[in-house]
């Protein structure tokens, strides 16, 4: 049995969800132009992820096997709807300019993932601190993407001005690729270029 | 007929859902090793985006949307609120139906796609394009199908110059750490760039 400070620890370096197995950038990527609004989606995201596993974890004996996913899409989407209409009625800006990512969190890899490979074999307790350090992993990479993207793109951080940009009487030319979707791509690609550095054991095989 | 192949040309090209939006990526990096299964890969979510895209245009409009249960005489419902999950609903159960037909009556495309059919119900295009859908105000059902179609399309694109791509720098040296996951995100991003040299084409 794993050791819960393990569990929780793990998934932050170690076994990162999007710098080891690459799941769950789908609807990251489009949202870290802001910090704000990337601070809204790891909340969202830690949320989900942490209510699903306790969920599914709680009524794991009872799921039949052959129809789990439904049963684990239905509780994750239950719980997207709730973050959903939460934002709507309390942080409405913000819930536009996430758009549709919010309900594409259902879909996240890393959710479904987690679900099925933790919370089916483990008691609440574990999945619960299971689901806490996914959703860290994952938030450590989406800070650090919204912070290099909105720091050299707008000379901002969570809407201050940092760097003070020289149409503004500053001497900070932003870097307009910083603001433009591609620059997501090569930010995690560097980063986990970074991380592998660091952790040679998570080197890809040559092939 | 122009509005429709204007509609065609932004979702293949322009909005393209790998490349602009970061849609499905997780299949998108996983599968695309070998040009032939990402072929495969390709066809099955155009298959499954025509179908389900128009299908979730038609659960909106005739049964969620405040006003929509009028043709039941219950005028004043709003269900919206609980779109996000009878839209996975229509894909897992619309991906179930194809798998179903395409087993009893086209076998070898059945055995061709394998296990990417199922794998499609939790890819984020599908979920993205339907949503994407709805949030264009006035998409009737021929703009959704034609959409929905022409997303699957860009995603195919996109998917095998990826995998093509990819087969040709598996022999090169390639720094450690890069080796793999980063390598290929970092050659998405150049594509990526190159596609917003289409935004211009439509205004």
């Amino acid at each position: 049995m794993a050791k819960p400070k393990d569990v929780l620890l793990d998934p932050i370096f170690n076994r990162n969800p999007i710098g080891l197995q690459i799941l769950g950038i789908c609807s990251a990527l489009a949202v870290t132009s802001k910090m704000s609004t990337v601070v809204a989606m790891c909340l969202a995201v830690i949320f989900v992820i942490t209510g699903s596993n306790v969920a599914v974890s709680l009524i794991r004996r009872q799921i039949p096997a052959n129809i789990r996913i439904i049963v684990e899409i239905t509780i994750i989407a239950t719980l997207v709807i709730i973050v959903d209409q939460f934002l709507q009625a309390f942080a409405f800006s913000i819930s536009k300019q996430l758009s549709i990512f919010v309900g594409l969190i259902i879909t996240n890899c890393i959710v479904l993932g987690r679900a099925e490979a933790f919370a089916m074999k483990n008691p609440p307790g574990l999945s619960f601190l299971d689901g806490i350090g996914n959703g860290l992993g994952y938030s450590l990479v989406l800070l650090l993407v919204g912070f290099c993207r909105e720091l050299f793109g707008s000379g901002k951080l969570l809407g201050y001005t940092i760097l003070p940009t020289t149409n503004e009487g500053g001497w900070y030319l932003p870097n307009g690729l910083m603001l433009l979707p591609p620059s997501a791509f090569f930010i995690i690609g560097l980063l986990i270029w970074a991380l592998r550095t660091w952790k040679t054991d998570q080197i890809e095989e040559e092939n | 007929m122009e509005h429709y192949l204007d509609i065609l040309i932004r979702s293949i090209f322009i909005e393209n859902m790998a490349l602009a939006f970061f849609l499905g990526m997780c299949t998108f990096l996983a599968v695309s090793k070998k040009v032939d299964t990402a072929i495969g890969l390709g066809v099955a979510v155009i298959v499954v985006q025509t179908i389900t895209v128009p299908a979730n245009n038609l659960i909106y409009r005739y049964f969620l949307k405040e006003g929509g249960l009028s043709w039941l005489g219950l005028g004043d419902v709003d269900l919206t609120f609980i779109g996000l999950i009878c839209y996975i609903g229509v894909i897992a159960a619309m991906v179930q139906i194809l798998e179903m037909v395409l087993d009893r009556y086209v076998p070898a495309l059945y055995t061709a796609l394998g296990i990417f059919l199922p794998l499609i119900t939790v890819n984020c295009a599908i979920l993205g394009v339907s949503l994407f859908m709805l949030n264009k105000q006035g998409f009737g059902f021929l703009e959704s199908l034609i959409f929905g179609f022409g997303s699957g399309i860009g995603w195919l694109v996109a998917i095998v110059l990826m995998a093509g791509i990819r087969e040709q720098i598996k022999e090169d040296k390639i720094p450690a750490g890069l080796r793999g996951s980063g390598i290929t995100l970092i050659v998405t991003g150049i594509i990526a760039l190159a596609f917003i040299a289409f935004s211009g084409m439509i205004k």
